[in-house]
């Protein structure tokens, strides 16, 4: 059966760093991808793999009774692929193939190349459906797994989103949970000056979900925000992590509008591992 | 005289929409089977499943691409969804979702596309799905079905839900005339010989291919005799059978509900290009959008006529 992993607190600061690490390396590596988008989610993923919410066993990745994370923000694959590797769903060494030819690791994230990939991705807007889906299907199954969903904040100018929204709420799916990475950039500018969002949780509030800001990189915030979403019944829940584009990486957060997909250049490489500091 | 299609010389039947969602509401005995719907179920007939099993059905609302976003989150949890919904709102509005939910990671959702085609009527062309069969094959993985009545629908409702992957079947809104029953033989993937000839084949799917029919009569009189093949599957295409037909007759018409780009007459030609080269003409839509007007009417304007397809074959024949 799968299990949620539940790491000490200075063991999830670790894995944190340890994500981190894998995230530049493996997109210098690949010399493309986008590494400041999946800095963001560090923390929030490390506590839904490590800090004892998911419920999962790489094993068995296509466990029935299995908890769902779907990343919907694509763009994030090498966030998502540090994680898996980390929770053992394939070797860690295997990150360094990011974006290579033959490599599961695709660009973004291919449900039927990689295990423990529980959706494909890409074009954004589209993963809190797919979430939908998994959750009827658990009323229907009688089952008590989980879906979790990650979108970014630019993503959610999709409409799509906001359909999914009203018929989450509309149908009480209190076995969905939304987390928003608030990182407050997208592709060529702050989402503040392309399309503001605010008040982001009273949207999501009118649509009848119930929702919470938090801090996305205190492990406590997101630890709390977790169990707090496991604690409602009858409305979905959203998660707004603020969070900041390319955190750990002092070359990253000083010019968020200029690295969305781009990789740190080889020669600016070790000064962003010894900034993330992963004790190995 | 003009052109009626309960002037053909078949009984009318079930419109497909109709046809199909009877089959699907006996499929639903099967419990893995659930129905999304994009607030049309009472002109889909998905709402025959609805009263049988309220608990596996979703009304989403007018919002295909969520509607497709969760059918595809049904089948990778292992359910079978079927998303029903006007083809051109199906095809047009979801395409995005239909290919980065569906097709590309290949999950078993069961596409049904209703009102396809001008025979709808006087709704006009902004609910006409005519680029829907381009639009469909243009996914790697997809199947692709156009039935021609409701027998031929109902097995194919069921074969699709017995299929592994994605399929996407077009069905109409008007009753079409009746040329099988619930016994023939229709397997997906495997085109129909409905009339033997060896002269030129009519190949068709939809409602064009009772029109063939009739148009095989037309040339029988002109001492031709005409194949008729139902190419109901027009993804994966039955290749065999037409480099048979092209091998064994001397021209092929093939007759369709669609523009003239990317639908069957396109696929059958690439067919026949690459196989065995021959004389070819095509009875479609043409490159155009069409207006308002009774069904009857439409199909005689843009020339969707046991009439028009006999012409087509007197001038290839000629050449």
């Amino acid at each position: 059966m799968p299990q949620a992993r539940t790491e000490e607190r200075p063991e999830l600061e670790r894995i944190a760093k340890r994500l981190r690490h894998h995230i530049v390396r493996s997109t210098t590596e690949a010399g493309s991808g986008h590494p400041s988008t999946s800095l963001s989610m560090v923390e929030v993923v490390t506590v839904l793999y490590f800090g004892g919410v998911l419920r999962y066993d790489s094993q068995q990745p296509h466990h029935p009774s299995r908890d769902r994370f779907i990343l919907s923000k694509g763009h994030g694959a090498p966030g998502l692929y540090a994680v898996l590797a980390e929770a053992g769903y394939f070797p860690v060494d295997d990150l360094m193939t990011l974006r290579k030819m033959g490599s599961p690791l695709e660009g973004h994230p291919n449900m039927r190349r990689l295990a423990g990939v529980e959706a494909s991705t890409g074009s954004l807007g589209q993963g809190l459906s797919m979430g939908i889906g998994h959750a009827h299907a658990a009323r229907l199954d009688g089952s008590d797994y989980r879906t979790y969903v990650m979108t970014g904040d630019g993503e959610i100018e999709q409409g799509q989103v906001w359909e999914a929204a009203m018929h989450a709420g509309n149908h009480g799916l209190d076995n969905l949970t939304l987390i928003v990475d608030r990182n407050r950039h997208q592709q060529t500018d702050a989402v503040q000056k392309i399309q503001p969002l605010d008040p982001l949780a009273a949207k999501f509030e009118s649509f009848n979900w119930e929702s919470r800001e938090i801090d996305g990189h205190s492990l406590d915030e997101v630890t709390g925000a977790f169990h707090w979403a496991r604690s409602i019944s009858g409305k979905p829940q959203a998660i707004i992590a603020r969070t900041i584009k390319g955190k750990g990486v002092s070359l990253l957060e000083a010019a968020q509008e200029k690295w969305h997909g781009k990789p740190i250049p080889v020669e600016q490489e070790a000064k962003a591992l010894q900034e993330i500091g992963a004790d190995l | 005289m003009s052109f009626g299609l309960s002037r053909l010389p078949f009984e009318i039947g079930p419109a497909t929409r109709e046809a199909f969602g009877e089959a699907l509401a006996e499929a639903g005995v099967d419990e893995n089977i659930v129905v999304v719907d994009g607030d049309v179920n009472n002109s889909t007939y998905t709402n025959k499943f609805k009263e049988k099993y309220p608990e596996r059905f979703f009304n989403v609302g007018i919002a295909e691409s969520n509607m497709i976003g969760i059918a595809a989150g049904l089948a990778a949890a292992g359910k079978i969804p079927v998303a029903a919904t006007f083809s051109t709102f199906l095809l047009s509005n979801a395409f995005d979702q239909i290919r980065m939910s569906i097709a590309f990671p290949n999950l078993n959702v069961k596409l049904v596309g209703t009102h396809a085609g001008i025979s709808i009527g006087e709704d006009g062309p902004s609910q006409m799905a005519i680029e829907d069969v381009a639009l469909a094959c243009a996914f790697p993985g997809m199947t692709v079905v156009v039935p021609a009545d409701g027998p031929s629908t109902a097995i194919a409702t069921h074969a699709l839900l017995e299929r592994e992957g994605p399929t996407f079947m077009r069905c109409g809104r008007p009753g079409v005339p009746l040329l099988y029953n619930s016994a023939s033989e229709f397997q997906i993937g495997k085109a129909n010989t409905l009339r033997e000839g060896d002269d030129i084949t009519l190949i068709a799917n939809g409602i064009m291919v009772a029109m063939a029919l009739d148009a095989a009569e037309g040339l029988a009189a002109d001492g031709v005799q005409a194949r008729v093949l139902d190419m109901h599957t027009v993804k994966p295409i039955d290749t065999d059978c037409i480099v048979k037909a092209a091998n064994e007759t001397r021209a092929i018409v093939v007759a369709e509900e669609h523009l003239a780009y990317g639908g069957l007459g396109s696929t059958v030609a690439m067919v026949v290009g690459e196989h065995k080269p021959t004389r070819m003409a095509f009875v479609d839509i043409g490159d155009t959008y069409a207006t308002s007007g009774k069904p009857d009417e439409l199909l005689e304007h843009y020339g969707l006529t046991p009439g028009a397809i006999l012409d087509a074959a007197r001038r290839v024949l000629k050449d």
